[in-house]
């Protein structure tokens, strides 16, 4: 019991500590990352993270960002959200009422950035989210923007990409009815498919969790189908692939953005070959900025990065532009917040590796797609751009 | 190499049981019902988040151990692996059975689970008798997780969750005890699962398949092989 006595001490010395640093160090721009760092999706945020902390390297080696005269040196809290909607909430709220960050980066899918957002936009920080495509994460939300495009347009870009390459009447869908993005995106490309004149014969759902898709297959392979479109995450593809495969399908398999994660084909391997998906860029076939960055991303974290690493590297850029643009830091917060967000409504065109794009009124970027072949050597191949 | 594999994953899934009801539930053997069932949700958990922590939470995908081969009767379509993992489930409950029913070993666990206080009375080894019990149950598990694995070949920390609740239901369905009321209850409730995610959307699925569950629960309480046994003890 005595000892106890001991750790408050300890505890309250610390505290008084840490409280102190403040007063003395240089002054700091802190920036909150919420990521799914465990839980359904944990690439995606590793690679978000892995990101971000080379952009915090650059910024603070380059002696930090000037902004009205005054040096910054940058500092990133990454929050894991678990891949849960409810933990998301929370992570943002921490940050930015404990933590005190001038502006989020994050979240990453829909079903986590959509309730991100809604804090963001109650407690009047700028968000960005690198990878949420569905509408409403952005939607009458002033303070919320993102790097990536939406799903309507890709519903669209898809649909229409599919009746021209294909040369096909009538296609199938199976989407996790359970999860914001998927199930977005498979009405919206539905929507889609009706306005090229696509039939959807088969429109079949599942729950996450979900591990033995036979039955939906079963009825997609008996419903004359010509193609599968299937927007799911990187574990369940190899598995939807895989089960279609064995039920005898042969046709063309497609699918969206959320495929676009190297640990995909670790996963699917030759199932895979042959298949597309739209997304935001392409790692073979990629030219100067783009290639630094894949180049140094995988020197220093042993992996080719994803889309996600890229649209969170455009998003810290977005935000550094924006900082950089309001000119000036008066230590307000609320204030500067505002600055920083009137700033990033009102970029006029950002060059970033995954395309140029600036903002509309939604805060949703303006920008093309990348239709994406899988190749014989498992290499996200870039095969069509294809803009709105 | 599949039979390596599934030997070599049940006895170290073996030996974790032992480990567990040596340091988790022996314990509590004196304490209330509720602790012991709290505990085993505890040490659940654990097992997840420490398998979190050491392999990372990233997908690992399960090598192929045996290949594919696929068999079209008319029009129903079967696949080698899946065909051995009816198979092999049936043969391992069908032995689990046997000895539950036919051996020494089973008659000791039947036993323990009616009233284990008095069991030390007739001298049986109830430390022995709890050891194999978790020991072959969880050799069992680890089967189970060998097959699971090779027909959907995308492993994360938490996949055992929703396996072993329904796990659960099945063996309640089937009746506590009854080994043969557990296979018909998994069976039952599998095949709720495909018809209803076939002939109507997978929204209702778990819907459905829990309503019928709770149906057969109302005019079965103690499952569709299970008796009232607690009844009768108390005489």
């Amino acid at each position: 019991m005595r000892k106890s006595g001991w750790v408050v001490g300890l505890v309250l010395l610390s505290a008084i500590g840490v409280a102190g640093v403040p007063l003395t160090v240089a002054q700091v721009i802190t920036i909150g990352h919420v990521a799914p760092l465990t839980g359904d999706i944990p690439k995606v945020g590793e690679e978000g993270k892995f990101a971000l902390e080379m952009w915090v390297e650059d910024v603070n080696q380059a002696g930090g960002l000037l902004v009205g005269g005054k040096r910054y040196r940058v500092r990133v809290i990454h929050e894991d959200n678990e891949s849960k909607a409810e933990s998301a909430a929370a992570a943002t709220t921490k940050l930015i009422t404990e933590d005190k960050v001038l502006a989020i980066i994050g979240a990453y899918a829909s079903k986590q950035a959509i309730p991100a957002g809604v804090v963001a936009n109650r407690l009047q920080t700028p968000m960005i989210s690198p990878w949420s495509t569905n509408p409403r994460t952005t939607k009458d939300r002033p303070w919320v923007f993102r790097a990536a495009f939406l799903d309507d347009f890709q519903g669209r870009v898809l649909a229409k990409f599919i009746k021209d390459e294909f040369q096909v009447r009538k296609v199938a869908v199976l989407y996790d009815v359970a999860s914001d993005y998927p199930k977005g995106l498979a009405e919206f490309f539905r929507q889609g498919a009706a306005e090229v004149g696509l039939e959807v014969v088969a429109f079949e759902s599942f729950t996450t969790k979900d591990r033995d898709f036979s039955a939906q297959l079963t009825k997609i392979k008996n419903s004359g189908a010509e193609l599968l479109f299937t927007p799911q995450y990187y574990d369940e593809v190899p598995l939807i692939v895989k089960q279609a495969h064995q039920l005898g399908w042969t046709k063309p398999i497609v699918g969206s953005d959320s495929w676009g994660s190297p640990e995909l084909m670790k996963l699917c391997g030759d199932d895979c070959v042959g298949s597309f998906f739209s997304t935001h860029w392409a790692v073979a076939g990629a030219k100067g900025a783009a290639k630094a960055f894949i180049e140094r991303f995988q020197k220093r974290y042993g992996y080719v990065p994803g889309d996600v690493a890229a649209l969170a590297w455009d998003s810290a850029h977005l935000l550094q532009q924006a900082i950089l643009d309001c000119g000036q830091l008066t230590g307000n917060l609320a204030q500067d917040r505002k600055c920083v967000r009137d700033a990033l409504a009102s970029i006029k065109t950002y060059q970033g590796i995954t395309g140029a794009m600036r903002f509309n009124e939604e805060g949703d970027p303006i920008k093309c797609a990348v239709i994406v072949r899988i190749n014989a050597q498992h290499e996200f191949e870039f095969y069509k751009s294809a803009c709105p | 190499m599949f039979l390596l594999t599934l030997v070599v994953t049940m006895l170290l899934t073996a030996v974790i049981g032992v480990l567990v009801e040596r340091v988790a539930y022996r314990p509590l053997r004196d304490a209330p019902r509720a602790s012991a069932a709290i505990t085993g949700l505890m040490v659940g958990i654990f097992l997840e988040t420490a398998n979190l922590a050491l392999l990372g939470a990233s997908r690992k995908t399960f090598p192929t151990l045996l290949e594919d081969t696929v068999y079209r009767l008319g029009g129903v379509i079967l696949t080698n692996v899946k065909v051995m993992i009816v198979g092999l489930a049936l043969l391992l409950m069908w032995a689990l059975h046997l000895l539950v029913q036919k051996t020494k070993l089973g008659m000791a666990m039947r036993a323990m689970s009616v009233d284990y206080a008095i069991l030390p009375l007739m001298g049986v080894p109830v430390n022995t008798v709890i050891v194999l019990t978790f020991a072959l149950g969880s050799a069992l598990a680890g089967a189970a997780g060998v097959l699971f694995s090779m027909a959907y070949p995308v492993l994360e920390p938490y996949m055992g969750l929703l396996i072993g609740w329904k796990a659960f239901v099945a063996a309640i369905l089937g009746g506590r005890g009854s080994i043969p009321g557990a296979v018909l209850g998994g069976f039952i409730l599998g095949f709720i699962e495909i018809f209803v995610a076939a002939l109507f959307v997978s929204t209702l699925r778990d819907l459905i398949a829990y309503s019928v569950v709770l149906l057969i629960l109302t005019y079965r309480p103690y499952g569709l092989f299970g008796e009232p046994y607690s009844a009768r003890l108390r005489l």
